[in-house]
This record gives structure tokens, C-alpha cells and sequence, in this order.
């Protein structure tokens, strides 16, 4: 990978200007039950059938944490090497909202059961830490549906009191392509780490998008608009991407940001202000007297520390130096704990480095063509190895094994299968080659002659000529190595 | 059948488990009385029908268990009960019914007890008087000459109905004074226990850290009994506290030589009637008399205490009350999109003094007021709390008067919000501290009304409250006065 | 401080209490009347004074990642005041 320089700046009337990104990013805590009560967290069940008398904020209900929630976010501030703070506590948030039944949602404000860590990003133009201000465990709210019914809006609570982290990253971030490798790589470490499975199609990953922009060169920043609960990556993009264009336009005019909640129209893609968070600034958040202040052992704290498994930054060290993969072998590698399972397990068989290559370049060329997660891989971890092997130890060359890769892919069958069954399988025996380009000697003896004065380019036209005869099985490197001989 | 209704608790239960009594005897008693008393508007909701169906069945099968066995009693109307509407005195609750029960009145039930029916109570149990209902005043069975009288608040649904013998006893609840006022101005005993030693789960909250559900009895060893009943660590709210269960009743001692009694110089109030005065000085002597110490004691912070309450309760109570915007359950009103509806269900919903301290509330919490309102309060709360663990080192409990005044009438003082606040200005400080501390009635003043003294105990020390008022009860020898005017 | 009526409004908003001049009024004399009496604690050095926000010393409970059916939907739904089969009903919100 060549070292490309940072160049994502947007060119106004007066000049370049830069973007200043930060995300709140909202992630769905994976556990049976949620946060204060004990109705499931499953996804898509009916409406308001997993609702508790707790989560419906019937009158004298209170909230009891779930413990396990706790340890994943004790994990997950542990996989941002963030501090845990030992002493935390929950605030309530105050406002109304059809799906908020409480009338507010307990969050916490002044004291987050984590504090700052860092997230560190492989960009094209090198590594890129982004700072982690804080991690906090809160309720989720409900959801109200608005195209039901022309007058009414309908409300559902399963997920209200879904146990989230909310992870307020600090405003590092200055592209659309740094938010996506920021997201891809939180979600990568959450899932590692098991604390939340990151399915943002069912909403268990969003993000409150912060933009502000200032001309290359400032220093201060700008003023800032929210943009409210986008869930995809693209998503974010492209909402940045329209943001920053609309402050631009705004402050080239003459004007002033207004600070502000806005929403992004995946339809007409804009983002526009949010009518129904004008006046929720103000959230009179205090101590929940229900709960207690959240108090944990330095003991236990370091016990889920001993138990965390090989993150993604570890192993990806580990590659590079057990390994010798790439940098960006290896940041591929570990961008999902998926990809990186499967990996392990072809490699642990074969051999890391043609591992990697195989996986990288044809494997997942195969699965963006089609559209498709490692999960669905047409093919298994087992047979690629198998093929892989089957290179390493010359039963076939790399251009075969890539025919047989083709096949394999239609419905993950053993290449060996494939290898016997097409006769692929490479032809090593140096006897049989002989015969076969002392034959291609004798039928071009001008050619020998020319190549002897010195063409040196027609050694090429012989190697051609032996794939031919042998239909692309004979070994490559015999072919050479006799006909170099032959040739003298 | 009068007589069964002036039984204590204790007795009624003893009658009833020795068979003396019939449970349906038991209950008509207080039917019959209810029945009559509707001028008393003690009650929101009555379910007499099914407590006779209970005593019918329990008295066919011999089911004579548990320590309330056959036991009628109403219950305060925050407590949630299954089935049985649950309104908080508001019509912004009207029509709920819940589908569980409380911790506290499901202990109630499981000890044997039948639900008589709801009590009536301040809305939200804000306030001293019952006067903010919005199922109207409820009236104290003690009269002023022809004046009707306020029963005290919030629990006066329940101070009225067990002076007026409608219930064998019942459960309140105590935020600033609401069980402790209230059985002062009808002559009864009330006792708010320690913060967490009942849960709050199923209660209608009004300010959480300050709840507490406890008992309104005709005496002292009925208060114990019902404590035994209704304590204990609940698991389903978090600042319900894992002690040991007390066994309150039998440890019940009149025995309270050496104890040493606090009298705090600070509960001398300007304009105290004199009344006050002679019965807190009665109580001192009496308390003499039983072999107690008596110290003067310190409590610097006490005037600070009112002021931090008034802080303190209604933030918590508007962010508490925002649940009840129409969607869920209870009343709600039409409204052209979703905050207009919230709007108007709020406006209509809840009465003024419901309204006053959501406003007052939202606006020490709200951005740029809270260092200046809520923090501070809360740093006051610690300086009081420090007072009392500071003279607890020296004295077991303190004996001051329950509230500066006898009842007063209906209307007396709804004008002036401030007034009405200072009824509480000797039972709030034991809310903001957390402490256990009862009420039980001291004398009679010049127009022959009630008057309260107040013992408060340290943390979880309830034994010791109700002991030095085992003993003050007996050498008071109050007889109560209720005349049944009404009937 | 005081409150004047625009604060009484923001107020009211805050807690989507419908206002009116009446109520405005009223609460303009009841909430002065009560700030003022509150401000009484301004009379205090509190300077390094831990807030108590809860009197109660113990460990925060934790409960076990376990799920219990403690409702159905029927029962979520039926105390309220406008709902359909499914779902509880609003007055159209506009985002």
C-alpha cells in the first residue's frame, strides 16, 4: 500500500474548507434482558409483547440493573482502553416523547461508568488514533410508527429500556471515509468483545452525527448541528457529506449556524431540522433516586479484564509479526471477528501468508460481486485450506486453483473432488514434460535457431506452446527449468 | 357491632384467631360504619362487597392464619392495588386499574387481611391538609365547635377512617409528615419508618428519595404489629434495604429506664401555641416519670430544612409525574398533535398544587438554576443529616412535637402555599435524614382537638421509637374523643 | 431571582402544562412566594459539602441477565386511554 496524504477538504466560494466530525455512537448492549427490568431485548417480536410493567412506566414501578449489562460495558470500555470508573451513576434525562414512557430516560450524565479511551483507525494515509471521551450505559426509547394512520402515530415499547452504551467519540474524525473506518472499527471491537452484535439494519448500531466546518487553517471550531440517530454507515456518509455542503453554503453567504438537531431524509437525502426536538435542550438531568450510585471492586474489574480475548488491534500485530503479513493483509484480516474466525481457521491448516491472499483478493472479490457477508461464504474455511494445500504441495499451479476455485464456489465443493473429477491436477513429471517439449523443439527449429541468436523474447513462445500441449497443467517451473536445458 | 370497630388491631386479630369473633362479624362492623360515614369522604374507591366475600370464604374453610388474619383494612389510594382502581386522589389517574399489587399491601393480603377499600388522600400526596383531592376534602372526625375540620395530609383519608373507627388500621405514606401530621390531627398513632425498611415498589411516587410507606393505628403495639407485617427487603426496588426483618411487636417494651431522650432547642418555633408548648413539656416530665434521660440537644440545621424539602420533593416530582401524559393509561384530553394533547391532559389532569410543584421543580432542575437550587439543597440535606448522626452519638431518640398546630379548618389556609408548607416544619427534617419516627397522640388542646409528639430513632432503630412510645402511651392515657357526629 | 411571566411559559412548556394568563399569574405570585421562602438556604456556607442525593448506604443491587414474563400486551394496553390492537395511540407526531 503506497502512503496517499489526507485530502478530503471541500472547496467553497472563499476557499477549502475542512469538516470536523463526532460521533455519539448508540450501541445495543447483548443480553437477554434489559437494562432496569427483565422483559427479553429479542428483536421483531410483536408489538408491545415484550413490554414490562417497568418499561410501560406504569405508576410505582422500579428499576432494578441488569448486572450483565454492567459487565458488558466494563468490557467494552476495556476493549477502547478506557479507564473504568469505579464509582458511577445514574441521572435522569427529562423530556416527552410519545415513545418515552417514563417521561424520561435514565442515562448517565456526571459520572460514566467508563472514561477516556481511543480507537485507533488504518487510513490510507497511516494509522489514526480517535479519542474516546466517555462510555455510558442508558435505556433505549420505544418506537413511534407515523405512516400507519393519517391522524395518529403508533407507539410500540419492546424496546423501551433496552440496556445501550452510548460511546461519545471526541471530535477527531475529518471525512465521511474516517466515520465509516470509525464505525466499522468500534463495531469490530464490540463484536470481538460479544457486547453488542452491531446490526445496524436492526438498529442495534446507530449514531448521532456532529458536524461542524472551519476553513483549512482555523483552529477554532465551528458551530455544530446534531444529526439525530442515523443507522447506517452510508448513511452517515452521505449525510455529512450534504451537511458540510449546506453549513458551507450558509456561512459563505454570510450567515450563522444554527446549533441544532437535524434529521437525515434518506429519501431526498438532505438533512433538515427536527421540529420536535425544539425545545429538548434543556434536560434537567439529576441523580435517579431510585438507584444507587453503581460501585465497582477494582477485583472484579480486573478479573473481566484477565478474560477478554485477543482484540482487534492485538491480533493484528500478532499477524504482522508472527506472520510477516501486510499491513493492510493483516487490517483487512481483523476488521471483523467473523473474517477473522474464518481466517484463522483456514490458515491454522495451510499457510498464513497464502491465506490471506487467497482470502483478500479472490474470496471477497467473490462475496462483494455477490453482495454477500463472510457468514454466507459460498465456500468453507475447510476447502479453501484444502486448496491452498493443494498449491503449497504442487498438486496444482495457482492459475489452476484458480479455475477450481470458480467451481468451487458453486455449492463449497472439496477441490480434490473437482481436481480428479476435471483432471486438473498438475503434471510434475519431468519425463513426460520432456517428451512433450523435445516435440515442440523439433516442430520449430527456426524458432530455436532465432532464439539461440539471441531473441531472447521467444522463450516465452515455448512456455506458451508446453501449457498448451499439457492444457495448462504441466508444472511451471519444470517447464522452465527443461526447456532453459533444451535450449542451450 | 360498634364495639368490634373499637377494637385495637391487636385485639381484633387475638378475637378473630381465638374464633371469639366471626370474620363476617368483623367486617360488617366496619361495613356498617363505612356506610354511614360517607360524609367523612374518607374513602375514593370501597370494595366491601368482595372483603365480606373474603371473610364469608375464610370463615367457611376456618382459614384463621396469619398475623392480620381477617384483619379489614383500607389503604392510602397511592398503594397499587390488582384490580382495584388506584387514582393517587388524582383525575389524572382516574379509572386505572392496576394489574399488580404493591410489596407492601400484598404483604397486607398474605397475612390475612381484606381491602376494604381506597383512601382518600392529597393528590400526588401533595399536601398537609387532604384539601388537594380531587375527590374533595376528606373531613377530621374531631369538630370545632360547628367547624369542619382538615384530617392533616396527605394521609387523611386514612387518619380520618381509622379515628373514625372505619378501619382496624392502615397503611400511609410519609414524604414530609404525611403519616405522622395527619395521625397527630385526629388522634391517632402514625409511624414513617426508616428510608427502606418497606419497599416503595407499587407506591405512587412522589419523591423517591423521601417515600416511605408505614402504618396509621389505633395504638402503639398496633403500629409494631403492622410494621412486622410490611418491612422487609424487596428485591424489586433497589433502595429497599437488606437488613434483618425487626420482630417488632414482640420485642414491644415499656421498659425505658436510661434511655436517653433528646430535646432539640431548635424546634421551639415563633408563634408556637401554647398548647404546643405545655404538651411538648407534659411529654418531657412523663418522660422523666418513666426513668429516661432527658439531654438538651443541638439540631442547627432545622430551620434549613423546610426550605431544602421544598426543593428537594418537588424535583423529583416533576420528573416523577411526567409519566402521566395520557398515553398509557389514566385520563387524557383531545389535543391537535402530541404536545398539544400532553398539554392539555397535564392542564386538566392535575390540580394546582400538583401543577405548582411541577413547575417549581422543572425550574430548580432546569439549565442555569441547578447549582444555584438543586445542588445546594441537596448539600443542605447532607448538613442535616449530619445533625442527627452527630447528637445520635449521645441520645437514643428525640422527642419533639409532631406539628405547631391542632387541626385546622377546612379552607384555613389554601390561599398562602407557604403556610400550608409550615405545617411540616418538625416532621420534615426526619424525611430529608432518612429516620424512623412516630406520632402518637399527647393531649387534648383548649378546644379539645388532638395533639401530636413525635419520637424520632436512628437509622433502622424502630424498636427503640416504639418502645419510648409503648411507654408515653401509657402515661398519657389518651382516650379518644370521636363522638360520631356524622352518623 | 424571580420569575417573570416568560419564565413561567419556558416553565410550562418544560412540563407540557397548558398555560393561560390565569395560571400565569397565579404562578407568577406562588413561585416567587416559594423561591423566596427556598432562598433562605443562601444564608449557608456549603462550600465543599458533599450533596446527598441518597441516604441509604448500601451496594446497588444486581439482578441476573434473566428474563421473566412479568406482562402481556394485553395487560400493558389495557389501562390506556386511546390504543388499537397493538399498539398504543397518539395524536400525530411531527418530527
Amino acid at each position: 500500500m503506497t502512503e496517499k496524504e489526507f485530502d478530503y477538504y471541500l472547496e467553497g466560494q472563499t476557499g477549502k474548507w475542512e469538516v470536523i466530525i463526532g460521533l455519539e455512537v448508540h450501541a445495543q448492549v447483548t443480553s437477554n434482558a434489559k437494562l432496569f427490568s427483565s422483559s427479553s431485548t429479542k428483536f421483531g417480536s410483536d408489538p408491545n409483547s415484550q413490554v414490562s410493567l417497568v418499561d410501560a412506566a406504569m405508576p410505582g414501578m422500579l428499576p432494578v440493573i441488569n448486572k450483565y449489562c454492567v459487565e458488558q460495558a466494563i468490557k467494552t470500555g476495556l476493549g477502547l482502553k478506557a479507564k473504568i470508573n469505579n464509582f458511577s451513576k445514574f441521572d435522569r434525562k427529562n423530556y416527552f416523547y410519545a415513545d418515552l414512557p417514563q417521561g424520561y430516560q435514565i442515562s448517565q450524565f456526571k459520572f460514566p461508568i467508563v472514561g477516556e479511551g481511543k480507537v485507533i483507525l488504518d487510513m490510507p494515509y497511516g494509522t489514526k488514533e480517535v479519542g474516546i471521551e466517555r462510555l455510558h450505559l442508558e435505556q433505549d426509547a420505544g418506537k413511534s410508527l407515523h405512516d400507519q394512520d393519517p391522524q395518529n402515530s403508533f407507539v410500540d415499547l419492546n424496546r423501551s429500556g433496552v440496556a445501550l452504551m452510548e460511546i461519545v467519540g471526541k471530535p477527531d474524525l475529518r471525512s465521511p471515509e474516517e466515520v465509516g473506518q470509525y464505525v466499522k472499527k468500534l463495531r469490530s471491537i464490540m463484536r470481538y468483545l460479544n457486547t453488542c452484535d452491531g446490526n445496524m439494519d436492526e438498529g442495534s448500531l446507530r449514531a448521532d452525527v456532529n458536524v461542524s466546518v472551519r476553513k483549512v487553517g482555523s483552529t477554532e471550531l465551528g458551530t455544530r448541528c446534531e444529526i439525530k440517530n442515523v443507522n447506517s454507515i452510508k448513511f452517515m456518509q452521505q449525510a455529512i457529506e450534504y451537511e458540510a455542503k449546506r453549513q458551507i453554503e450558509i456561512i459563505e453567504q454570510g450567515g450563522a449556524i444554527n446549533q441544532e438537531t437535524r434529521l437525515f431524509d434518506t429519501k431526498k437525502m438532505e438533512t433538515r431540522s427536527m421540529r420536535s426536538k425544539e425545545d429538548a435542550h434543556d434536560y434537567r438531568y439529576f441523580p435517579d433516586p431510585d438507584l444507587l450510585p453503581l460501585e465497582l471492586d477494582q477485583d472484579y474489574v480486573d478479573t473481566i479484564k484477565k478474560s477478554l480475548p485477543e482484540l482487534p488491534d492485538e491480533k493484528k500485530s500478532r499477524l504482522m509479526n508472527d506472520f510477516g503479513l501486510s499491513s493492510y493483509d493483516a487490517s483487512i484480516i481483523i476488521s471483523d471477528q467473523e473474517i477473522s474466525t474464518y481466517y484463522e481457521e483456514v490458515a491454522k491448516n495451510s499457510d498464513y501468508k497464502l491465506a490471506a491472499n487467497w482470502m483478500i483478493v479472490e474470496l471477497f472479490g467473490i462475496l462483494n460481486k455477490e453482495n454477500k457477508e463472510i457468514k454466507d461464504s459460498p465456500v468453507s474455511a475447510k476447502n479453501l485450506s484444502k486448496l491452498i494445500n493443494l498449491i503449497k504441495d504442487n498438486t496444482i499451479s495457482g492459475k489452476i486453483a484458480k479455475t477450481v476455485f470458480e467451481d468451487m464456489i458453486k455449492g463449497d465443493q472439496d477441490p480434490e473432488v473437482i481436481i480428479n473429477k476435471k483432471g486438473l491436477k498438475q503434471q510434475s513429471d519431468p519425463k513426460e514434460l520432456e517428451k512433450i517439449i523435445d516435440k515442440i523443439v523439433q516442430s520449430n527449429l527456426d524458432k530455436v535457431e532465432q532464439y539461440k541468436s539471441g531473441k531472447d523474447k521467444l522463450f516465452g513462445f515455448f512456455v506458451g506452446q508446453a501449457m498448451k500441449e499439457t492444457q495448462g497443467k504441466g508444472n511451471p517451473k519444470l517447464i522452465n527449468d527443461i526447456l532453459k536445458e533444451k535450449l542451450k | 357491632m360498634t364495639t368490634i370497630a373499637k377494637y385495637t388491631l391487636v385485639e381484633l386479630v387475638n378475637k378473630i384467631k381465638s374464633k371469639e369473633i366471626s370474620a363476617v362479624d368483623a367486617t360488617n362492623a366496619y361495613v356498617e360504619r363505612i356506610q354511614k360515614s360517607k360524609k367523612l369522604n374518607a374513602f375514593v374507591t370501597e370494595t366491601l362487597e368482595s372483603a365480606l366475600e373474603q371473610a364469608k370464604k375464610a370463615d367457611e374453610i376456618n382459614q384463621k392464619d396469619g398475623a392480620l388474619s381477617c384483619a379489614p383494612i383500607a389503604v392510602k389510594d397511592l398503594f397499587c392495588t390488582k384490580n382495584v382502581q388506584t387514582t393517587a386522589s388524582s383525575k389524572i389517574l382516574k379509572n386505572f386499574i392496576p394489574t399488580y399489587e404493591s410489596t407492601v399491601t400484598s404483604k397486607l393480603w398474605d397475612q390475612g387481611a381484606f381491602l376494604l377499600g381506597k383512601l382518600n388522600c392529597d393528590e400526588f400526596a401533595m399536601g398537609s391538609s387532604n384539601e388537594t383531592s380531587a375527590y374533595g376534602n376528606v373531613i377530621n372526625p374531631y369538630k370545632n365547635n360547628n367547624d369542619d375540620l382538615v384530617p392533616g395530609g396527605s394521609s387523611g383519608g386514612c387518619s380520618s377512617a381509622v379515628a373514625a373507627d372505619l378501619t382496624s388500621a392502615t397503611v400511609g405514606t410519609d414524604t414530609g409528615g404525611s403519616i405522622r401530621q395527619p395521625a397527630a390531627f385526629t388522634g391517632i398513632v402514625g409511624l414513617k419508618p426508616t428510608y427502606g425498611r418497606c419497599s416503595r415498589w407499587g407506591i405512587v411516587a412522589f419523591a423517591s428519595s423521601l417515600d416511605q410507606a408505614g402504618p396509621m393505628t389505633k395504638d402503639v403495639a398496633d403500629s409494631a404489629l403492622m410494621l412486622d407485617v410490611i418491612s422487609g427487603h424487596d428485591e424489586k426496588d433497589s433502595t429497599s434495604a437488606n437488613v434483618k426483618k425487626g420482630e417488632f411487636l414482640k420485642n414491644l417494651n415499656k421498659d425505658i429506664k436510661g434511655l436517653k431522650v433528646g430535646i432539640p432547642k431548635e424546634y421551639i418555633v415563633d408563634n408556637m401555641p401554647k398548647a404546643i408548648q405545655s404538651l411538648w413539656d407534659k411529654g418531657i416530665e412523663l418522660m422523666k416519670d418513666s426513668g429516661a434521660i432527658i439531654k438538651n440537644i443541638s439540631l442547627p440545621h432545622t430551620k434549613y430544612a423546610l426550605p431544602t424539602y421544598y426543593i428537594v420533593a418537588p424535583a423529583e416530582a416533576s420528573s416523577n409525574l411526567a409519566r402521566y401524559d395520557g398515553v398509557k393509561y389514566g385520563f387524557r384530553a383531545p389535543g391537535k398533535d402530541l404536545i398539544e394533547m400532553y398539554e392539555n391532559t397535564r392542564a386538566q389532569g392535575f390540580g394546582n398544587e400538583v401543577k405548582r410543584r411541577i413547575m417549581i421543580g422543572t425550574y430548580v432542575l432546569s439549565s442555569g438554576y441547578y447549582d444555584a437550587y438543586y445542588l445546594k439543597a441537596q448539600q443542605v440535606r447532607r448538613l442535616i443529616k449530619n445533625d442527627f448522626d452527630s447528637v445520635f452519638n449521645e441520645v437514643d431518640t428525640i422527642l419533639t412535637p409532631t406539628a405547631p398546630s391542632s387541626a385546622f379548618k377546612i379552607g384555613d389556609k389554601t390561599e398562602d402555599p407557604i403556610s400550608m408548607y409550615l405545617n411540616d416544619v418538625f416532621t420534615v427534617p426526619v424525611n430529608l435524614a432518612g429516620l424512623p419516627a412516630i406520632s402518637l397522640p399527647g393531649g387534648l388542646d383548649e378546644t379539645g382537638l388532638p395533639l401530636g409528639l413525635q419520637l424520632i430513632g436512628k437509622s433502622f432503630d424502630e424498636q427503640t421509637v416504639l418502645n419510648a412510645a409503648y411507654a408515653l402511651e401509657e402515661k398519657i392515657g389518651f382516650q379518644s374523643q370521636v363522638k360520631d357526629w356524622w352518623m | 431571582m424571580s420569575i417573570n411571566k416568560e419564565t413561567v411559559k419556558k416553565i410550562s412548556k418544560l412540563s407540557r402544562i397548558a398555560s393561560n394568563e390565569q395560571f400565569e399569574d397565579s404562578m407568577i405570585k406562588d413561585l416567587n412566594s416559594i423561591l423566596t421562602f427556598v432562598e433562605q438556604l443562601n444564608e449557608l456556607n456549603i462550600k465543599n459539602i458533599e450533596p446527598l442525593s441518597s441516604v441509604v448506604e448500601q451496594k446497588l443491587f444486581q439482578r441476573e441477565d434473566v428474563v421473566k414474563i412479568m406482562n402481556e400486551k394485553e395487560d400493558v394496553l389495557k389501562n390506556s386511554p386511546h390504543k388499537n390492537e397493538n399498539y398504543f395511540v397518539v395524536p400525530k407526531v411531527i418530527e
